[in-house]
């Protein structure tokens, strides 16, 4: 116990979040428990409990999502979706299972990381994630009409592979699964730490780091809060490491540097902040389809090289469907009660990094992103849009509803002007719902501290006890689902640090 | 965080939750109830800065009625009320835009998920999932 009532603890190694990087290098570094090195998890949101996930949407995205996953870019035209818990992010993802391609891995231009090592990491988690494709049966209409209406209006739709075991198809993913078969770190890699001795510590929020230590507060868990009570005593406690791993995630490492101020660090801290900016598309059928049972997310279309964009089949909830709908009054109602007969499409722009957007911290050391939506975001958006639109009327629509057209309805009968009809004009901020999930940049790698914050292996320049291990590395868009790549990069984060340590 | 809580005019909060869903003009006293509840709990989990602007923009939209309309938001009829809301909406100042976005999505947020709704609209995701449907 310190002076001020501070508590103190020792470890080699802490990390700091315990998403797909920080459950990673948890997992990986486990085996140094068993040679007497401490490996402490320090994780800023609760331990739930299986009977916390209800599946509904007003008791789940409070407590998984921060700012209910509501956080807003700085002039409020997207929201940021995080979560925060055991497991970080992929306790709220889909599970879909993607590697990265050569493409843009070489494109990255990063001395020392090569794709090819990138992909057999990618391929161990496929493996240790149970990833799969699913059976045909278990593929609902949502998805197979995504599939047909893409190969009658030309593009070729590819299957998700997916990391589940025991899916039950409550199609509830996003809102972390109630049968506790999407196989997230909280699933498969942080479980397999704790039996190796690992301890994780919830409710533990980092607040600075200096050097070799960490500030922390552990809070207790509000009355009535889903998630179980934090491990150690709530209160203040300053942990000093041999080692630390920064694995909170764009919105957790990024303002964690910033606000640390630790001197000397590159310039570069918060910029190059990029992401996935989407929005949902939905459509009207003529008759009921599956939609809300089942794995939501079977199927892509990816023209992210040719176009710019990536199309997703994907299925959310009221609530989340009426919010990205535009416009309000009659006829947004009316869309809303067709809801057994929605099909919907998720679209995601491939956000380049640009000067501008970036992390930044309030005086209060809160994170505040500033982002703007480039012209050739508009441009991709708009494409999506078209595509997707082709591909529901192609599937069998009646009404497609499309947010960058004017007015936002477009009928079966107008199928052969949707380039006329959906334009960037209509690309409106502000009336549009755009938010984005895959979070990326803001501590890139690089070569030295002029172009980045970390070497290719997530060491921040100057400070070797000092690592990053989440998509914060990444200096652009993976135009892709990224948990894959996290997890493979963190893995060589993770080889570092025992490296670092068998010196 | 409630002694900075800045609280909604709510008779007309009622009367915009009537624009954006139609619906809600028929929604019990529980129901309405328990959307303000949801609204409430909304607010209070946002930054001050955020409750501030909702609530300065309920406030400004008000205005904008009484001195068009010489009547508070709450007295105009529907189709007046709903038209006002749409030139904010459609308005060249993102602020505007904004703000209206902002309302909208609270009142989103505490219909679109009250349980009667859900089942109304003929949602019925469960953790069965297929099995529920057999």
């Amino acid at each position: 116990m310190g002076g001020s009532g501070v508590k103190t603890a020792r470890c080699a190694v802490a990390i700091v979040g315990s998403g797909a990087g920080g459950g990673t290098v948890a997992a990986a570094l486990a085996p140094l428990v068993a040679n007497g090195k401490r490996v402490l998890v320090l994780e800023r949101g609760p331990r739930f409990l299986e009977q916390d996930f209800t599946g509904r949407e007003l008791d789940m995205a409070p407590a998984l999502y921060a700012d209910e996953g509501g956080f807003l870019t700085a002039d409020g035209t997207m929201t940021l979706a995080f979560g925060r818990g055991y497991g970080g992010s992929t306790i709220v993802y889909t599970g879909t299972s993607l590697i990265a391609s050569k493409r843009v891995i070489d494109g990255w231009g990063v001395p020392g990381l090569d794709h090819a090592d990138i992909e057999r990491r990618s391929r161990k988690f496929m493996e240790q994630n149970g990833v799969h494709l699913l059976p045909p049966e278990l593929i609902n209409e949502n998805n197979s009409l995504f599939a047909a209406g893409a190969s009658a209006a030309g593009y070729r739709a590819e299957q998700f592979p997916l990391n589940l075991r025991g899916c039950r198809g409550s199609s509830l993913c996003n809102l972390g699964c109630p049968n506790a078969a999407k196989q997230g770190t909280n699933r498969v890699q942080l479980p397999r730490a704790e039996r190796e001795g690992v301890e994780v510590v919830t409710r533990a929020l980092v607040t600075r780091i200096a050097e070799q230590r960490l500030f922390v507060t552990v809070s207790a868990r509000p009355e009535g809060a889903k998630g179980a009570d934090p491990e150690w005593e709530p209160g203040e406690y300053q942990i000093e490491a041999d080692t630390i791993v920064l694995a909170g995630g764009v919105m957790g490492t990024v303002p964690l540097l910033l606000a640390s101020r630790l001197r000397g660090l590159s310039e570069t801290i918060g910029s190059g902040f990029t992401c996935h900016p989407a929005h949902i598309l939905v459509a009207e059928h003529p008759r009921p389809i599956t939609n809300d049972v089942g794995h939501p997310k079977s199927f892509f279309v990816d023209r992210a090289a040719a176009e710019g964009y990536v199309l997703e089949t994907c299925m959310y909830f009221p609530f989340v469907t009426a919010k990205n709908l535009t416009g309000f009054g009659a006829d947004h109602s009316a869309f809303m009660r067709a809801f057994p007969r929605l099909q919907m499409i998720l679209v995601l722009a491939c956000d380049k990094a640009v000067p501008g957007n970036r992390v930044a911290v309030d005086r209060n050391g809160q994170p505040v992103v500033h982002y703007r939506f480039t012209e050739p975001v508009i441009q991709s958006m708009v494409r999506a849009t078209r595509a997707a639109a082709r591909i529901f009327f192609a599937a069998g629509a009646v009404r497609v509803h499309a947010p960058s057209a004017s007015p936002p309805l477009l009928t079966a009968g107008e199928s052969g002007a949707l380039d006329r009809r959906i334009d960037a004009r209509h690309f409106r901020s502000g009336t549009i719902s755009i938010s984005a999930a895959h979070l990326m940049g803001g501590a890139r790698m690089g070569r030295n501290p002029s172009d980045s914050v970390t070497d290719a292996e997530g060491r921040v320049h100057g400070r070797p006890w000092l690592r990053v291990a989440d998509a914060s590395l990444f200096p652009d868009s993976l135009e892709i689902n990224p948990y894959l790549t996290i997890m493979a990069q963190a893995d060589r984060v993770a080889d570092g640090v025992i490296a670092d340590l068998a010196r | 965080m409630a002694s900075h809580f800045t609280p909604l005019p709510w008779p007309a909060f009622r009367a915009f939750a009537q624009c954006f869903i139609p619906e809600t003009a028929g929604a019990t006293e529980p129901q309405w109830r328990e959307l303000q509840e949801v609204v409430r709990h909304a607010l209070a989990a946002r930054p001050a800065r955020v409750r501030r602007q909702i609530a300065g923009f309920v406030r400004l939209i008000d205005l904008a009625a009484r001195v068009r309309h010489r009547r508070g938001f709450a007295s105009l009829d529907p189709r007046t009320a709903t038209t006002l809301l749409e030139g904010f909406a459609e308005s060249r100042l993102l602020l505007f835009r904004r703000g209206v976005w902002g309302l909208r999505t609270l009142v989103m947020m505490g219909w679109y998920t009250n349980p009667a709704v859900i089942e109304a609209l003929g949602y019925r995701a469960a953790a069965a999932g297929w099995a529920a449907r057999a």
